[in-house]
């Protein structure tokens, strides 16, 4: 059992390497190193007021200028340095206290376990948005707050997803056999249980980061996540909607928003496919 | 099954309750006085009124007193009063439920019918250019932000060609159906007036399709899957053999049978599309409850955005039980304990 278990770990190039883990992962790849590197070679500022205003897209400004005159081609790039960042440390900390909370209600189980699955069950009955919007407007608004707001509607997915997984997995023979060679309880989680629980986590975790650049985005064209000048995509989404007629100034943030989901979406995907074949 | 089904539904009135808490805790933890969010600012130099609500929401006594106050008002349809629309928030809610119900019916709709035909042709076509394209759309689905698609719809059909007219609910220069059911369809029909009847049919087809396309994804991967199991089955390889026609097959024998399981996405995509709707209406200015709860959360209308949380929690918790009654009802080979564990 552990032998196949082992195998399905041992990454081979031809194997995971498909067409929408190689799209996916080379879009989101070049993201980060825009996001990394815009400061060196964007063309403006993106908070400058120098500009025209409502200047059409053309060959000084491929985007247009916003009501301000601020370049909205600059600002776009700039969008994924709140993004990424915000997105990684929702995921992260979701990961972090989902994992730990879930593990633990699945090794314990009993009344710990009782308890930590009906806070995650309340938790899920909400509609992530509602719940994220009221915590966030409970908070104040602010990229921090809505971060917090996230981790919040999150963590329980990932309590739900490890909690099976360790399930699962203890009862395999490999952990039996570990106990009756006398394994103390914390080496059989750690050395015996834990290493088989992550591959559905890592293909929730990529395809959960788009979803959560696509629910920072709502809050903050909502008008409770970043606050202006920020160059934040919902942010600079809303401020199109206020000048509809110019259609530019959301174009942009709208189709980075597009594609960087996209290009997780496409990663988790494919990593589905790989290290979980039979989900549908 | 029926021990299944039993759990469930004695689980149920915990979920609320445990909804009403996490509801409760929000509005004391709010970073402003929970007084504020009940009476207004402007009120709050108003000794009379501050007395009377602390009173009535026993502010003055202790944590657990105050939540068993605060079930008590609950339970008799009191969410408190909005202070921007200074209505009762309860009322609020059901004036504005009819629109959002039509909106989110008309999205099912549009979202499973092409959802549907969207899975067959991915299943009948499997790991080919058709099912590649239904996995794209799919994927699109999930990636394009509702409420920018909105804005890119409205551009391109409303402004660009003047195929469809703007937002709202039904044409600017026409006044609103007389009240009977709330839904501007059914009483424009009951009032015989034709040029409204279309005038809100034609409002309603571009934020319908931006709400159906966020679940029209789901709907396909799912139909897609449960047909792939049929399509396997020994009885096709018979209706084969006796020389039905593709399409016969296809719609007749198996979408039947994938039907089944795929029963369960109208609750399913029901979750997807109160999160969708929230946005659209904003989009749209459709007055229904997300518009509201947008409105509510901008202005940091916090009665108001309690409200209508505890609202959706409730209106998420039926979905789920139905679906999953429904679910295990249909298909009664359902793993429950499976289910149950994940």
């Amino acid at each position: 059992m552990s032998e196949v278990a082992g195998r399905r770990h041992q990454i081979s190039l031809p194997q995971w390497a498909t067409l929408p883990v190689v799209v996916g992962g080379f879009i989101v790849m070049a993201w980060i190193i825009i996001g990394l590197t815009v400061p060196l070679w964007a063309p403006y500022d993106p908070t400058m007021l120098a500009g025209r205003r409502f200047v059409p897209p053309g060959a000084e400004h491929w985007l247009g200028t916003d009501a301000l005159g601020r370049d909205v081609f600059t600002r776009t790039l700039y969008g994924v340095r709140h993004s990424l960042p915000i997105a990684a440390a929702v995921i992260a900390s979701a990961v972090v206290i989902g994992c730990t909370l879930g593990a633990i209600a699945g090794f314990v189980g009993g009344i710990v376990d009782e308890a930590i699955m009906r806070l995650v069950d309340v938790t899920l009955s909400f509609p992530a948005i509602l719940l994220a919007m009221a915590v966030t407007a409970a908070l104040g608004p602010g990229l921090a707050n809505a971060a917090i707001a996230m981790i919040i509607v999150w963590w329980p997915i990932y309590a739900r997803l490890m909690r099976a997984q360790v399930l699962a997995v203890r009862e395999r023979e490999h952990v039996e056999a570990a106990i009756a060679s006398g394994a103390t309880p914390s080496r059989v989680l750690f050395k015996h249980i834990l290493p088989l629980c992550w591959s559905p986590i890592i293909v929730n975790a990529t395809m959960d980061f788009g979803q959560v650049i696509l629910l920072a985005a709502s809050l903050s064209f909502i008008g409770l996540g970043a606050v202006p000048p920020t160059p934040e995509w919902g942010q600079m989404i809303s401020d199109g909607a206020l000048h509809f007629y110019r259609w530019w100034i959301a174009a942009g943030p709208g189709i980075a928003i597009l594609t960087i989901v996209l290009g997780f979406n496409f990663l988790g995907d494919g990593l589905r496919d790989y290290l979980d074949p039979r989900s549908p | 099954m029926l021990s299944y089904i039993a759990r469930r539904l004695i689980a149920m009135p915990f979920l609320l309750l445990g909804v009403i808490t996490v509801a409760f805790l929000l509005t004391h933890f709010t970073t402003a006085d929970p007084l504020t969010s009940i009476i207004g600012e402007r009120q709050m130099n108003n000794p009379a009124v501050v007395a009377a609500a602390r009173e009535r929401w026993g502010l003055d006594r202790s944590l657990p007193e105050q939540y068993v106050v605060y079930l008590k008002n609950l339970l008799s349809g009191d969410f408190g009063t909005s202070f921007r629309t200074r209505q009762p928030v309860a009322q609020d809610l059901l004036v504005r439920l009819p629109a959002t119900l039509e909106l989110v019916i008309a999205a099912m709709i549009i979202g499973t019918l092409f959802g549907i035909a969207l899975g067959v042709i991915a299943a009948r076509f499997q790991n080919r250019a058709p099912d590649n394209l239904a996995r794209l759309v799919a994927l699109f689905g999930s990636s394009i932000p509702v409420f920018w698609l909105g804005l890119v719809v409205l551009f391109i059909f409303s402004v660009q060609l003047g195929w469809l007219p703007g937002p709202g609910r039904i044409d600017s220069r026409m006044p609103a159906p007389p009240f009977v059911t709330g839904f501007y369809t059914i009483d424009t029909l009951l009032d015989g007036n034709w040029a409204a009847f279309r005038s809100v049919l034609a409002q309603m087809i571009l934020p319908a399709c931006v709400l159906g396309w966020t679940v029209t994804g789901i709907v396909s991967r799912m139909v897609r899957a449960s047909m792939l199991d049929v399509l396997s089955q020994e009885y096709i390889l018979a209706a084969r053999a006796k020389g039905a026609g593709e399409l016969r097959i296809l719609l007749h024998h198996a979408l039947r049978n994938a039907m089944l399981p795929t029963l369960t996405i109208l609750g399913f995509s029901f979750a997807y599309l109160i999160t969708g709707a929230i946005l659209t209406e904003t989009i749209f200015a459709w007055p229904g409850i997300g518009s509201y709860a947008v409105a509510a959360a901008r202005g940091l209308d916090h009665p108001a955005i309690i409200g209508v949380t505890i609202v959706g929690g409730m209106a998420f918790l039926i979905s789920n039980l139905v679906t999953d009654i429904t679910y295990a009802l249909v298909d009664p080979r359902v793993k429950i304990g499976a289910r149950a564990a994940q």
